[in-house]
């Protein structure tokens, strides 16, 4: 009698198990139809963006479109977006575990691929951040670079001394903050929230991507970290 | 059909397949795991659509939409695998109990 | 359909979409983590090339450094600390004493 009832609620355990695999999938199927049928049937023509964009490129301060819309028309989202990753960093930080991992070492050949790489690393993430201006790059990029070469340090286990440790916080602040400053400046000088004066706009862009690159490498290296790094 | 079509079609089969995972796999990294190709597959189908006139350059507002998620991504999943860590630690496991409401 | 497309244009695009959503369906089907991350990392680097065929080399750029890589090593990183995997280390396993063994 107890086998009977217990088979009973495995079966009907093993039923409602089947009903939620098919109604999620029923669900995700539907929406991948709806969407592809939306898709289908696109006009193909476009709004007034592109023409726009391609018109007002030469009153943006720099030749590429895609950093004229990052860092001039759209230049409100990617201060917020700034914003957004510094959050991440104060969230990654205040989330860390407590214990301090003793100072491992790493293997020689990490060490040996930390020192030819580093420079190369460095001279990369400075030609990206340049030639943003005029072709594909930016800040975007150039930071993820040299966030590459802070992963290297990091899993070769070098020590950090005291003065990069306590620049750290000036480090993932200094982004946000100078993107502030120029929009305060903007505004201050009687134009609207980060309307870049003409003459000046490709130099400003360049300051604040600049910042924006530093500060984008030491936030993605402490969201690899995980917790404060100790330095000695 | 058009290369822009495609790879629309795709983004979309990926957005797909990553939320059917997100719902129905019980272990944490591997729900953020599916988030992360569902929105890898969102910026595929923005890409795809911004490119879809041939012969006209590709439109540059979704280009520097779809840059701004991609750091927005990648700093929720830093996030969201601390929490999973957290959890692990406080909790012992990082699988989502199965069972059904009695 | 205006365009005509050319072989190579359509074996190629093709490749890339059949790379994508292959990856995409066996890192969610895995259930090995290590596997699964690696399966990510390689669908990283696969999407970069999808986002230059589409015309959008910024974001190919920032994909393959932030997308693939950065978030892969989160994710190894996440995993280390999580304790599944290949490690048998037990200093890793006393500094989590509430937890139980997976």
């Amino acid at each position: 009698m107890q086998n009977n009832a217990n088979m009973n609620q495995v079966s009907r355990a093993r039923r409602i198990a089947w009903i939620r695999q098919g109604l999620a999938a029923l669900s995700v199927m539907a929406l991948t139809v709806i969407l592809g049928w939306t898709v289908w049937t696109l006009p193909p023509f476009s709004d007034r963006m592109p023409s726009l964009v391609a018109a007002n490129l030469s009153n943006s301060g720099v030749e590429n479109p895609v950093t004229a819309v990052l860092l001039n028309f759209r230049g409100y989202d990617t201060l917020l977006e700034i914003g957004v990753l510094l959050l991440a960093a104060v969230g990654v930080l205040s989330l860390a575990p407590k214990s301090d991992r003793s100072a491992e070492t790493a293997p020689a050949q990490i060490q040996i691929l930390l020192l030819r790489l580093l420079p190369f690393i460095v001279i990369v993430a400075a030609y990206l951040l340049w030639v943003g201006k005029y072709a594909p790059g930016g800040a975007f990029q150039a930071g993820a670079v040299l966030a590459a070469g802070g992963v290297l340090l990091v899993t070769s286990a070098v020590r950090l001394n005291h003065i990069a440790v306590k620049s750290i916080p000036i480090g993932l602040s200094i982004g946000l903050l100078t993107f502030l400053a120029v929009a305060l400046a903007t505004m201050i000088s009687g134009r609207n929230f980060l309307q870049y004066p003409l003459p000046w706009a490709g130099a400003l862009i360049l300051a604040i991507e600049a910042a924006a690159t530093i500060s984008i490498a030491v936030i993605l290296t402490i969201l690899f970290i995980g917790r404060k790094p100790d330095g000695g | 059909m058009n290369s822009f079509l495609l790879y629309a079609l795709v983004g979309i089969v990926l957005l797909g397949m990553g939320l059917y995972r997100l719902v129905m796999d019980p272990h944490l990294v591997k729900k953020i795991l599916a988030l992360n190709i569902s929105g890898a597959g969102v910026f595929l189908f923005l890409v795809a659509v911004a490119d879809r006139i041939p012969g006209a350059a590709p439109d540059p507002v979704p280009h520097a939409m779809v840059l701004t998620g991609i750091v927005v991504g990648v700093s929720a999943t830093a996030v969201a695998l601390s929490l999973a860590c957290r959890i692990k630690e406080n909790n012992g496991t990082t699988e989502l109990s199965k069972n059904e409401p009695e | 359909m205006e365009s005509l497309l050319s072989l190579n244009d359509i074996v190629f695009d093709g490749l890339l979409a059949l790379g994508l959503l292959v990856l995409a369906g066996s890192l969610l089907r895995s259930p090995d983590l290590f596997k699964a991350i690696v399966l990510f990392i390689s669908f990283g680097l696969i999407m970069s090339l999808a986002w230059v065929r589409l015309k959008a080399v910024d974001i190919a750029l920032a994909e393959a450094a932030i997308g693939a890589g950065l978030t892969g090593a989160l994710f190894l990183a996440a995993l280390s600390r999580i304790g599944r995997g290949r490690r048998k280390d037990e200093s890793k396993e006393d500094r989590r004493p509430l937890s139980e063994e997976k």
